[in-house]
């Protein structure tokens, strides 16, 4: 068993909209059989802290074109996308990317 | 105009992009790209700027981070959100002083980084991005975009950062603001229902309205339900004989209208009594515009 992790995890640029505007949360994951990679990350915010409109969130089993995922503030591209293995007290950021001007 | 922005793109050394919506924002890079010049990017709405540079010392374009473009309705455009302009300000002396830096052969910060500024925490965030991608369709190894193409297309937007206009009603659904005023002033009985949200309400409205903001009418608020069967109650008390209550339904430009009259379409005879429901063109702005110039613009 993987023991329960706390993490942070920061929406921005429009996405703390979807999550009563609320910019920083503090979450612990319980524990399970396996560690918790991002993809499940994903399903785990969906069910326990997205208050509307999914759709605008995630699309598939990833986040929709135009939010850009940062693990430890760095790109999540470089460490490995939705197969990342979440570690105690990291900090995921969701930024949607702004195009005004 | 794509030959245009191709020969105006190679006329110059750096790129800085300015503009306000996401087909430009992939035309301008692809034509970065394809004439090798560096682009300095930021973007500002709401109390948030992001900046980096693109297509720079070998890092990554605008494509390899955004291969898809988003989906058209979650790209929130200025007027919808709100732009300020100290924001905008900061975003773009910051991107001056990279185009300089660049300019004068000094290396731009921002190369495979992206600066965040929340204006609201007065806090600046760099992050590390991704490498130039292999598989980007512009800049990567075997890239398929080798010219500039429709760009509006491809992103399934205009090229604007104007509010679309919807059009979800017949005509015999809607009321222009000069026909509106004149029910006003022959003083035929009415409800005047204004969907926009709380915090546009409060900053204007027009003083005989009810409000009930569409968010509550899509997700059947109880409170706000009964609030209006009352209100509908009330003037059906001082009209005579068979006539339905007459509800016109404004915003501030008349697309949520819209959406409000054929929900209101749906509760007529059920959840509501009979109704007719209309909603007025162009709402507050257009109210603003052509009837009542002191009436605030936002």
């Amino acid at each position: 068993m993987a023991a329960p992790i706390a993490i942070h995890l920061e929406f921005g640029g429009g996405a703390e909209l979807l999550f009563d505007g609320v910019k920083e949360h503090h979450v612990t994951l319980p524990s399970q059989s396996e560690p918790w990679d991002v993809k499940q990350l994903l399903v785990w915010i969906r069910e326990n802290l997205l208050k509307e409109r999914p759709e605008l969130f995630v699309q598939g089993d990833s986040v929709r074109p135009g939010i850009l995922v940062l693990i430890n503030d760095a790109d999540w591209e470089l460490m490995g996308e939705l197969e990342y293995q979440l570690q105690d007290q990291d900090n995921i950021v969701f930024i949607s990317t702004l195009h005004g001007g | 105009m794509f030959a245009f922005l191709t020969t105006c793109v190679f006329m110059y050394d750096i790129v800085a992009d300015c503009s306000d919506n996401v087909p430009t924002r992939y035309l301008v890079n692809d034509a970065c790209v394809l004439s090798g010049k560096p682009l300095v990017s930021a973007s500002a709405l709401r109390m948030e700027g992001q900046l980096t540079v693109y297509n720079y010392n070998g890092g990554p374009c605008y494509r390899c981070l955004y291969p898809v473009p988003p989906p058209p309705e979650t790209v929130t455009n200025c007027s919808d959100g709100g732009v300020l302009g100290v924001v905008v300000g900061v975003m773009g002396c910051l991107q001056a002083l990279e185009v300089l830096k660049i300019a004068s052969g000094q290396k731009s910060s921002f190369g495979q980084q992206l600066l965040m500024f929340d204006a609201q925490d007065s806090r600046f965030r760099c992050i590390k991005l991704r490498a130039k991608q292999a598989g980007c369709v512009v800049c990567g190894e075997t890239p398929t975009v080798t010219e500039l193409q429709d760009y509006e297309s491809f992103c399934g937007s205009a090229a604007t950062d104007k509010c679309r206009r919807l059009n979800l009603l017949s005509a015999e659904q809607r009321v222009s603001v000069q026909e509106y005023k004149s029910i006003v002033d022959c003083g035929t009985p009415h409800l005047l229902l204004d969907v926009r949200p709380k915090v546009e309400v409060d900053i204007c409205h027009l003083p005989v309205s009810i409000k009930i903001p569409l968010a509550s009418l899509e997700d059947q608020n109880a409170d706000h339900i009964n609030f209006l069967k009352e209100k509908i109650s009330e003037l059906k008390l001082q009209m005579s004989s068979e006539l339905q209550v007459p509800v016109y339904v404004v915003c501030k430009l008349g697309n949520d209208s819209q959406k409000a009259v054929q929900l209101l379409e749906k509760m007529s005879g059920t959840e509501l009594e009979r109704i007719t429901v209309k909603d007025i063109i162009g709402g507050l702005m257009a109210w603003a515009n052509k009837i009542d110039p002191s009436f605030p613009k936002y």
